[in-house]
């Protein structure tokens, strides 16, 4: 990965950018909060030379990037005639990096099912978006993955090890995937025809509502507050629902 | 202070600016403030829309107003109209009320988790109806019931007295006919209706009563609509259909519930054709008492024709497939006074809507006897009737049945009784009369409530169908020399 491509693929995305994502990034920059997408991206690519390759990272004539002068300032790297060197803390950072770009990757082909030739593209963006702290929710979503879609590594993060050992939970699910005495939340509707999300919102079934599944067969019956309702199938999966464990 | 209310729990912005743009455009007074209604057009409230329609002159100009805000969310309107209230709602409650954290789960809740389990379901379903229908409408009610005020009232007592003082004071044979004949009004009308049918929607209405009222019903519909989806219904449908066993016209009505024309038709179709009443199942029992093997062959037969007939309906009839959905109310105790009171209305709506039917069909059959129509139609009816190898004294039994289905099967005991059926027709006559065109009573509620066309095209229907099955049934207990 050289460093031309780099900034060719900054570029790009920069125009793609609507003028409150520029502003939000700069804000937090500035806050100190957040690296500038550029910076990470370098962080990124240090940390796979030096855990999945080995030797420094060539930055050849782009020592005098802004981005490259930011990572400098902050003490994450150390800049060695041509070659960067990746500090301790640095390393951490990477580390973060690199795992909401492997959620990301993974949330981009689980979930929201796109296509892996523009997957890379995607989500090179979306990592940018995926605040810290957010890429646990993430994480906790898809299940705790343990490698990206190319079957990298993803860096565990302390959700990991928290739930380690337990069965991957999930954050959304349809109420008819829910365990039976499980509980949650309505986070949202989804029904093709008007007639049946009329239905559900007439027995209360609205997002933010606790709600837990008694039985999935032969009809499924589920309590909202003090009242239960029987439904079939078709309509228990509008109901998709926010687990609370 | 209303509008400050309003204010303060107001929607989104956009949506005060559509809502204060049609209360602008609204001109006429309809009972509620114009911001209720505003919401209940951007609602899409079809009531409401007509109305405004009807009345206002700028419709056009509210009618574009909805369709940009439509146009403006991404979700229906109602959706985010319920939500807004739901957030109020959840704040308001919060502050307010808290409930007591559970510690374990309460009898009643246990009770009605084993209902709704489909392995404990169905037995106790065989339960209920075995205690309720078999044992106490078909024991006590078309039993014991019967036998007394039949046997002990009319035929010991009232006929009696009756011939004597109609005898004595009318002059003219053909009214004494009338009135005390072979199908009297007193002798035959009001002994049917009073003696036999009334013990047995009484005690089927009181049976019912109970089910009811402890919530059994929305349990039992929650068992059942994957079974029903495969005929075209849904577990709602449990209801009409369930009281279609007490009677059919009554049930006919209730098919009102639900909530597609394609579910309505279906039901009244079944009820109509495979539905026995209570009358005509408490006769249907009498008839086959001690002979469980015909007894079983006839249930066999229905049900099949059931989820044979319901099958097809779904697969012909167009509309849009059911959905189920159904409060299940917590499990209560029936109040004793609650039951006797719906019992009690129930008997007088049957009283008030039977009564004259049997009185009325009394006449009409001796009209067609003095007139000799009657007789000409029961040899019409003699040819089809030995089709089915049944006797030509049945075709009086099965010309009743038109009138009502019961009292057809009321005739068809009195033929039992004098030993004119061996068990192989008895089969064939039960099954035939059960399938057989409802009664009047029904017949015309089938034309109130779908229409004068589906009445009398199913009507047709169902006088050919319940004579094929009863061919069939012959033939085939003919065809392999079974004598039951």
């Amino acid at each position: 990965m050289s460093r031309v491509q780099f900034a060719d693929a900054n570029k790009k995305q920069e125009l793609r950018l609507t003028s409150t994502d520029v502003a939000v990034s700069r804000l937090l920059i500035e806050g100190g909060k957040m690296l500038s997408e550029h910076a990470e991206e370098i962080l990124e690519a240090l940390w796979i030379q030096i855990e999945e390759k080995d030797g420094l990272l060539d930055v050849g004539a782009s020592r005098d990037e802004p981005a490259i002068e930011e990572l400098v300032k902050l003490g994450l790297v150390k800049l060695e005639g041509n070659h960067l060197r990746l500090l301790e803390k640095g390393k951490k950072e990477a580390e973060g990096a690199i795992r909401r770009h492997r959620l990301a990757e993974r949330l981009m082909v689980d979930v929201l099912q796109i296509k892996s030739k523009i997957m890379n593209e995607v989500s090179c963006r979306f990592e940018h978006l995926l605040h810290k702290g957010l890429e646990d929710n993430v994480c906790i979503l898809l299940g705790h993955p343990k490698v990206c879609p190319h079957g990298k590594p993803i860096p565990p993060g302390k959700c990991c090890q928290e739930k380690a050992g337990k069965r991957p939970v999930k954050i959304i699910s349809s109420l008819i995937d829910l365990e039976t005495k499980e509980r949650g939340e309505v986070a949202y509707l989804h029904a093709k025809d008007s007639t049946k999300m009329q239905k559900l919102i007439s027995m209360g079934a609205l997002p933010g509502v606790s709600i837990t599944l008694l039985t999935r067969f032969p009809s499924v019956v589920f309590q909202i507050g003090q009242s239960q309702f029987a439904v079939d199938e078709e309509i228990a999966k509008a109901i998709y629902v926010r687990v609370i464990k | 202070m209303l509008e400050q209310f309003a204010k303060r729990y107001g929607y989104d912005d956009p949506l005060e600016i559509y809502l204060s743009r049609i209360q602008a455009l609204l001109a006429g007074d309809y009972g509620i403030s114009k911001r209720s209604l505003a919401l209940l057009l951007l609602q899409e409230d079809s009531e409401m829309l007509d109305s405004v329609k009807s009345r206002e002159k700028g419709f056009v100009d509210i009618e574009s107003i909805i369709e940009e805000a439509r146009r403006y969310y991404p979700h229906p309107l109602t959706y985010l109209i319920s939500l807004r209230r739901q957030q109020e709602v959840n704040q308001i409650v919060k502050r307010c009320v808290s409930y007591p954290a559970k510690e374990r789960v309460p009898f009643p809740e246990y009770l009605s988790q084993l209902m709704m389990n489909p392995f404990f379901g169905g037995p106790l379903l065989l339960v209920v109806l075995y205690y309720f229908l078999y044992k106490f409408v078909g024991g006590f009610g078309a039993g014991v019931l019967v036998d007394f005020l039949e046997n002990h009232v009319f035929i010991t007592y009232i006929n009696p007295f009756m011939t004597k003082l109609v005898t004595s004071t009318v002059p003219l044979k053909p009214l004494q006919d009338l009135l005390v004949g072979e199908y009297g009004i007193i002798t035959l009308g009001v002994r049917y209706a009073v003696a036999i049918i009334l013990p047995i929607v009484t005690t089927f209405f009181f049976a019912f009563a109970i089910i009811e009222d402890t919530g059994y019903l929305p349990r039992l519909a929650m068992l059942i609509d994957r079974l029903f989806k495969k005929i075209g219904l849904s577990g709602r449908a449990v209801i009409p259909l369930v009281l279609g066993f007490g009677c059919d016209t009554m049930a006919t009505m209730v098919t009102r519930t639900l909530p597609t024309k394609r579910e309505r038709i279906i039901a009244t179709l079944l009820l109509a054709l495979a539905i026995p009443c209570s009358a005509q199942m408490g006769v249907i029992l009498a008839l086959l008492s001690g002979k469980p093997v015909a007894l079983i062959l006839w249930l066999s037969v229905i049900i099949l024709v059931f989820l044979l007939v319901g099958f097809l309906a779904s697969k012909i009839m167009p509309g849009e497939l059911p959905s189920f959905y159904m409060e299940v109310p917590p499990l209560r105790f029936p109040l004793l006074s609650n039951i006797l009171r719906k019992t009690y209305s129930r008997m007088i709506w049957y009283l008030k809507e039977i009564l004259p039917l049997f009185i009325f069909a009394s006449g009409l059959i001796w009209l067609g006897q003095i007139t000799g129509l009657f007789g000409i139609l029961v040899k019409l009816m003699e040819y089809p009737i030995k089709l089915l190898g049944l006797p030509s004294q049945a075709a009086v039994s099965f010309l009743f049945g038109f009138f009502r289905r019961d009292y057809g099967a009321a005739g068809l005991y009195d033929l039992k009784k004098l030993g004119l059926l061996n068990t192989n027709q008895l089969l064939v006559s039960c099954v035939t009369l059960t399938l057989f065109l409802p009664c009047i009573a029904q017949l015309l509620m089938n034309i109130k409530e779908r229409g004068i066309r589906m009445g009398i095209a199913m009507s047709i229907f169902i006088l050919l169908f319940s004579f094929s099955v009863g061919f069939l049934v012959n033939l085939t207990l003919v065809s392999l020399g079974i004598n039951l």
